[in-house]
């Protein structure tokens, strides 16, 4: 880890306001509080929750696609908001996403071979002829036959779809990709041919990787370091290994508790996440996982926990010293 | 010549098949089709089908029947009107007219429509409200009337006729583009393409456009069956095409007063009216449902 960051978030948030009809007054929704990270290239940072525990909205204001209510993203240490008109297609570039659907993330309308040239249409000068080299190239790159670029993203299997959209980020030769759950919608048995991909790609062009999952067994084989979000907050954020083996949050041992393993000779006890994800609009006072927490205890009520270090990491837990120590 | 040139891309299945594929199991769209075509056909060949020329008048044959009722003969197998020029004939010249004109008026208002539901679409906001709002207020008013009122200010006549049904068929493209923006451009081939760089114009035409293509098809030929009927009760009225221009309408209009002597001056030009416009709401109806299965009942 020599190289200098390349991506910093510095207590980034984003809230919404959700008109709730007429009558009442528009809410806000934090939909992400207080996420801060560093990124240096050939790394992978995941990121973990739930579903509605923001990770796609923290994808939404890495990729520039949205505006942070508060904070600072950094590139190459400088604040985003300093790059001028001229510097921002650049920008723009650097920083690529591959989506959760691989079905919605592609152009109907478009053959492959379009759908790949567009970076170099909007961003280069080159011709018609070295852009379609290039998108050639490309497609054997991911693993795709590229005699297949006249075809229509409908043709393709998810696998085969999700190798499109990766292609599709690597034409804009980004620094930084933000993958949003990308094989969550695919079988399982082309999963790991994904994710594999995945790390060669990184490797041979020395990407910096934002890797959102619901799923930690995936997080396990792509990641360096893990944030685990809950309602929009970080309660962990740990190295992947310390978080794998001695997980302290309470809900990391949730999770990890309940993702089923491969390994397992002997399986372990399922633990139920018992209880709902609270609403967004409402979460309860204090930490907003009491109410799901087995160790929860008065101070967890009155006040919201910080994430402070703790054991080679930062978690944010009132009782995690009774819990873990 | 590097080895990446020499990569042939395989073809893909023809969507214009799988396109005709659904489109062929509706009879009543095909049967449009067909007819559409015959008359398109006997527009461009109007001149040579036509037994005599539209505004030929025979004195020796004022109202003559047609050829096979009592009295008809096969000089004018439509019978001729109270001028004595052949029906068949004006008949075969009006549909070039109608279908021009059907033409030039989905045209109008089609690139119209898509340039507004665009900038609706894309800008949101004022724009949006202000355009969306002039919009309704052309939708409250009954199309036909609202042709008139601007016929009257432009003045009559053929070309003003036009721009008066384009301009009152506007509203239907501006909301069926508005609205399949809007379903579009949150959607994340759209994302990815602005991650890639496009601009709002690129995104406008080059990304979203194409998607939302289908529901537009449908509306303009619809709008084609609207266009002929509103330009005919427009020549009707006497605010379209003049006489002796051969136009459905305004033959129609003619011969009014000879409708219970000789049935065959209104029967004839009605008829070509009726199946145009029949055969361009049937193969709509087929377009919609082997282009957008979304709206399919
Ligand atoms: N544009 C938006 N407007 C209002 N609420 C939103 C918006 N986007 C996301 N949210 C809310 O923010 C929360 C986090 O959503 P999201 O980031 O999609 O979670 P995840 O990707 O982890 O499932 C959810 O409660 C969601 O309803
Ligand atoms: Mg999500």
């Amino acid at each position: 880890m020599t190289s200098s960051p390349i991506l910093e978030a510095i207590d980034l948030a984003r809230h919404y306001r959700v008109n709730r009809g007429v009558l009442r007054r528009p809410a806000t929704l934090r939909a992400l509080d207080g996420v801060s990270f560093v990124l240096s290239p050939g790394r992978t940072l995941a990121v973990v929750g739930e579903s509605g525990s923001g990770k796609s909205t923290l994808a939404r204001q890495i990729t520039l696609i949205e505006t942070p209510t508060s904070g600072d993203i950094l590139f190459s240490g400088r604040g985003v908001d300093s790059f001028d008109k001229s510097e921002w297609p650049e920008l723009r570039r650097s920083i690529q996403m591959v989506f959760q659907d691989p079905y919605g993330s592609l152009n109907p309308r478009k053959t492959v071979g379009a759908i790949l040239g567009e970076p170099l249409a909007i961003n280069s000068t080159l011709g018609a002829s070295a852009r379609r080299d290039a998108v050639h190239e490309m497609m054997a790159k991911v693993g795709l036959r590229p005699e297949l670029s006249g075809r229509y993203p409908h043709m393709f299997s998810g696998g085969q779809r999700q190798r499109i959209a990766i292609a599709r980020a690597l034409m804009s030769n980004p620094r930084i990709v933000v993958a949003d759950e990308p094989v969550s919608a695919l079988d399982v048995s082309v999963r790991a041919q994904v994710i594999n991909l995945m790390l060669d790609l990184r490797d041979e062009f020395h990407l910096a990787y934002v890797f959102i999952s619901h799923d930690l067994s995936v997080v396990r084989f792509i990641a360096d370091e893990v944030i685990v979000l809950y309602l929009g907050r970080p309660v962990e954020k740990a190295a992947v290994e310390t978080l794998f083996e001695t997980p302290a949050h309470p809900y990391t041992r949730l999770l990890i508790a309940s993702t089923p393993r491969a390994d397992n000779t002997a399986r372990r006890e399922r633990v139920a996440p018992h209880g709902e994800i609270p609403s967004p609009l409402s979460p309860p006072s204090g930490c907003a996982f009491r109410i799901r927490c087995p160790f929860a205890a008065r101070v967890c009520e009155d006040k919201r926990p910080e994430l402070r270090p703790f054991a080679n990491r930062e978690v944010a837990c009132h009782r995690v010293e009774d819990i873990a120590g | 010549m590097t080895a990446a040139a020499k990569i042939r891309p395989v073809a893909s299945p023809n969507p214009l098949a799988r396109f005709w594929w659904v489109f062929r199991e509706n009879p009543g769209a095909v049967v449009g089709l067909w007819v559409i075509s015959a008359i398109v056909v006997a527009a461009l060949l109007a001149d040579a089908i036509a037994p005599h020329p539209p505004h030929e008048q025979y004195r020796d044959a004022f109202l003559t029947p047609p050829a096979f009722a009592r009295g008809g003969t096969w000089r004018y197998p439509l019978g001729t009107d109270d001028i004595g020029r052949d029906i068949l004939s004006r008949i075969v010249h009006g549909a070039r007219l109608s279908l021009l004109v059907g033409g030039i008026v989905v045209s109008l208002s089609l690139a119209a429509g898509i340039l507004l539901g665009l900038l609706a679409g894309f800008t949101r906001g004022i724009v949006e409200i202000a355009i969306m709002r002039s919009m309704d207020i052309m939708l409250a008013l009954p199309a036909l009337l609202l042709a008139i009122v601007i016929v009257a200010v432009l003045g009559p006549g053929l070309t003003n006729a036009m721009y008066a049904i384009a301009i009152v068929s506007l509203p239907h493209y501006v909301r069926l583009t508005r609205a399949a923006v809007i379903a579009e451009r949150t959607k994340d081939y759209v994302i990815a393409s602005r991650l890639a760089g496009a601009g709002v114009p690129r995104l406008a035409f080059v990304t979203v456009l194409p998607n939302c293509l289908a529901p537009l098809i449908v509306q303009a030929t619809l709008g084609f069956s609207t266009a002929v009927l509103d330009v005919a009760a427009l020549g009707f009225l006497g605010l379209g095409a003049q006489p002796p221009t051969p136009e459905w309408g305004t033959m129609l209009a003619d011969a009014r007063q000879f409708m219970q002597r000789a049935w065959w001056v209104v029967t004839f030009p009605g008829l070509a009216i009726l199946i145009t416009v029949l055969s361009f709401n049937l193969l709509g109806d087929g377009l919609r449902d082997a282009l957008d299965p979304r709206m399919r009942r």
